[in-house]
């Protein structure tokens, strides 16, 4: 059966070395020990050569202790702590600024992006303008923009801007009171807790009421009474538990309080309104890339605007978005690496900060290309279960 | 990101330069023609780029003398100038002959980075400076507690001023960059209220503000910071070039042999000064060195003693003005002594 082997593409005839699949075997082979070969021949040779200059190898140094201080510590740190503790204080900053990054940029980005297709002109080129000056400037550039022309012209700490509920900012940074809880907060808690737990139930049985019947319930304000009722209920009868701390002025600067510090700042304000611009042409491309018939069939069925681009275009467009946005996360992500310009310390500034004081060059930048990779592949995973249950939708 | 991408470079030139033993640091020199000579990226009366673009300072100088002694052309100099994060990696790495860049010498650096310190150009120690005027009544460290104080990433200020901090049970905001010139327009727009490094660089970085009036150097000194230039492990030869450079600096002013009066010397009979000069006959310290005779002559016509280069670079020549102080001749009470040529 000559005829069918062709189709399976696996003629059984010829001799042994012209069999394609013993051919494809052993050419895959043949790269597999290349590629390993040359990564030996290099490890090897890294090894040999930091030998041969005197230059002391290996792991070790993360338990030695660090002795310098890390001016934003989510974690306690002080300069007694080891390299390896710094080095996880770093990536906790690359993370935090990461994370609240990409929430506001995502929600810029959206706003912009729905904004360019406004059919008011003058929200239609504000935000225009706003996407293609972000995205053709460098980031870098931005965050010198926020760093040095924005946050550090601001008045120095004695002359603060005063700004409503107890909050200052000035060139140091932004401050603002401090939550402190008393005894019995827990309750405050649990009610808030136990009033989004609620708030989830309602909209899972107003959904499945509209199923049945038709009838709409309205499913915000009454999550936005329990989400707000609750705790507040939980304060008053756990006897008020709650005070401020105040931001004061000391010797040198402001003390007590909440402070954001301008570093984070800019870097945050940078990064979210950089890649905002992207975000803001992907949701565009996103909603564009939903046929015009939907829309025109969701009128004709009597939806207004609202509704229309909420429950119909949306939808279907984030599939479209959800992709490239992944992608965006992930340049936000790396991008924060550029905090060292400004002196924020995330993991680039912090593990440099090792490296040189160690000298361990190698290990500091194996370390850095890990913990970035490891970032990476996370925020990838977590992109790809939300894309697969948006397309789940797909009929 | 320079220093990453340093780091890489520094990490593949590890991974891929031959594991045989590589040839002699004199030899590469020799044959490429000139030496290249790691610097501070602009450190007032240490290595800074004047209007011209020519290097200036103790630090640049050095490298001059080095080059005098080789090639007996003190202008046979390439500067690179690094970050105090990028200076170890790119000795390493093979990419700068020497570092010169007012680097402190300390046992790990000596041991665990595979430098090896060629003696002290300069005896420092580190200090704060506050906005005198913005801070009116602060007139000692001890009171900087809840500070913001400016510092450079990976210095040995950076953990000095951790170490002072905590010893004193005092708080501070570390502001921390990676370049001089970052930590300087922080410090000038009023991020900080307080920079700390090396004394002699305060007086330098100073010259540098908007307005150097305000601004004062507080008296405590709290740490040892001996600056010197390193070369890389494991090469002697090049090691004793470098360290019998400055040796000769040292020996030269100690002999009273100047820029102005080299060539009469030369003349001298004073056995000492024969030797040092390579006018002594049958003397061969020069050549054992594996240079020429006369290269201390060379040395002293590219930058004079030192006593001169320091004058005319941090001294009463230089608008830094600095004080001999301890790093006076040990003839004169300081503790520059240089072991004899012989």
């Amino acid at each position: 059966m000559a005829s069918q082997e062709i189709l399976r593409g696996e003629p059984s005839r010829g001799s042994f070395i012209n069999d394609p699949r013993t051919r494809s075997l052993f050419f895959q082979t043949l790269v597999v020990i290349l590629v390993f070969a040359s990564i030996w021949w290099i490890v090897d040779n890294v090894i040999e050569n930091l030998r041969r200059l005197h230059i002391a190898s290996g792991f070790d140094f993360l338990k030695s202790r660090a002795g310098f201080d890390i001016s934003d510590t989510p974690i306690a740190y002080t300069s007694d702590a080891s390299y390896g503790r710094a080095l996880v204080v770093g990536l906790l900053n690359t993370i935090i600024v990461a994370a609240a990054g990409i929430v506001l940029a995502t929600i810029v980005g959206f706003i912009v992006g729905i904004g360019r297709l406004s059919q008011n002109w003058l929200i239609r080129k504000i935000c225009t303008v706003y996407v293609e000056t972000f995205r053709n400037i460098p980031p870098l550039l931005v965050i010198f923009f926020w760093y040095s022309g924005v946050l550090a012209v601001l008045p120095p700490p004695r002359e603060s801007i005063h700004l409503p509920f107890g909050s200052f900012l000035n060139q140091r940074g932004f401050y603002f009171p401090r939550a402190i809880w008393g005894d019995g907060s827990w309750l405050i808690g649990v009610a808030l807790l136990l009033a989004i737990a609620m708030a989830w139930f309602v909209a899972r049985r107003a959904r499945q009421r509209q199923k049945a019947t038709g009838q709409q319930f309205p499913v915000f304000w009454t999550s936005a009474a329990l989400i707000v009722g609750l705790p507040v209920l939980a304060y008053l009868l756990s006897g008020m538990p709650l005070t401020f701390d105040f931001p004061k002025q000391s010797t040198f600067n402001l003390t007590g309080g909440f402070w954001i510090k301008p570093e984070f700042l800019s870097l945050l304000l940078a990064l979210s309104f950089y890649t905002a611009a992207f975000i803001a042409e992907i949701v565009r491309a996103g909603i564009r890339g939903v046929s015009k018939g939907q829309t025109e069939a969701a009128s004709a069925l009597g939806l207004r605007s609202g509704p229309v681009l909420r429950l119909v275009v949306i939808p279907q467009a984030m599939r479209i978005v959800i992709p490239p946005l992944t992608s965006q996360y992930l340049n936000l992500t790396k991008n924060s690496s550029l905090a060292i310009a400004i002196g924020y310390p995330d993991l680039t500034a912090t593990a440099g900060t090792v490296l040189n004081q160690t000298g361990q060059a190698v290990e500091g930048v194996f370390i850095m290309m890990i913990a970035y990779l490891v970032l990476s592949l996370v925020t990838s995973a977590v992109m790809n279960v939300v894309n697969a249950r948006m397309a789940l939708v797909e009929r | 990101m320079k220093h990453i991408a340093l780091g890489i470079l520094g990490a593949a030139a590890l991974g891929f330069t031959a594991s045989a033993a590589s040839a002699g640091t004199l030899d590469t020199v020799k044959q490429k023609g000139f030496i290249q000579c790691g610097v501070s990226t602009g450190l007032a009366g240490f290595s800074a780029p004047d209007d011209k673009g020519d290097w200036k300072g103790i630090d640049a100088d050095f490298c001059r003398a080095v080059a005098a002694a080789v090639f007996g052309d003190g202008s046979k100099v390439k500067f690179t100038p690094l970050s105090a994060k990028e200076r170890f990696t790119a000795l390493q790495s093979g990419e700068i002959d020497i570092l010169s860049r007012n680097t402190t010498w300390t046992s790990n650096r000596d041991s665990a980075l595979g430098l090896d310190f060629v003696g002290v150009t300069y005896y420092d120690g580190q200090g704060f400076m506050i906005n005198a005027k913005k801070l009116p009544g602060v007139n000692s460290a001890l009171q900087l507690s809840g500070a913001a104080v400016c510092v450079q990433s990976g210095t040995t200020t950076e953990l000095n001023l951790a170490d002072y901090f905590k010893k004193n049970k005092m708080e501070y905001n570390p502001v921390v960059f990676e370049k001089l010139e970052e930590v300087n327009a922080a410090y000038d727009s009023g991020r900080c209220d307080a920079y700390t490094t090396d004394q002699s660089g305060l007086y330098g970085i100073r010259l540098t503000l908007s307005s150097p009036a305000d601004h004062v150097v507080l008296p405590e000194i709290i740490s040892k910071e001996p600056l010197g230039p390193a070369v890389r492990q494991g090469d002697d030869q090049w090691a004793h070039i470098a360290r019998w450079t400055y040796f000769a600096l040292l020996n030269a002013e100690e002999a009273g042999v100047t820029q102005a009066n080299v060539d009469e010397m030369k003349t001298s009979t004073d056995p000492n000064i024969q030797r040092l000069l390579g006018t002594e006959p049958d003397g061969k310290y020069g050549a054992d060195l594996g240079l020429s005779n006369d290269f201390v002559v060379n040395i002293v016509k590219a930058v004079g003693n030192y006593g001169e280069m320091f004058e005319r670079n941090v001294g009463s020549g230089s608008p830094l003005k600095i004080a001999r102080g301890i790093n006076a001749l040990w003839t004169k009470g300081g503790l520059q002594y240089g072991p004899p040529i012989r």
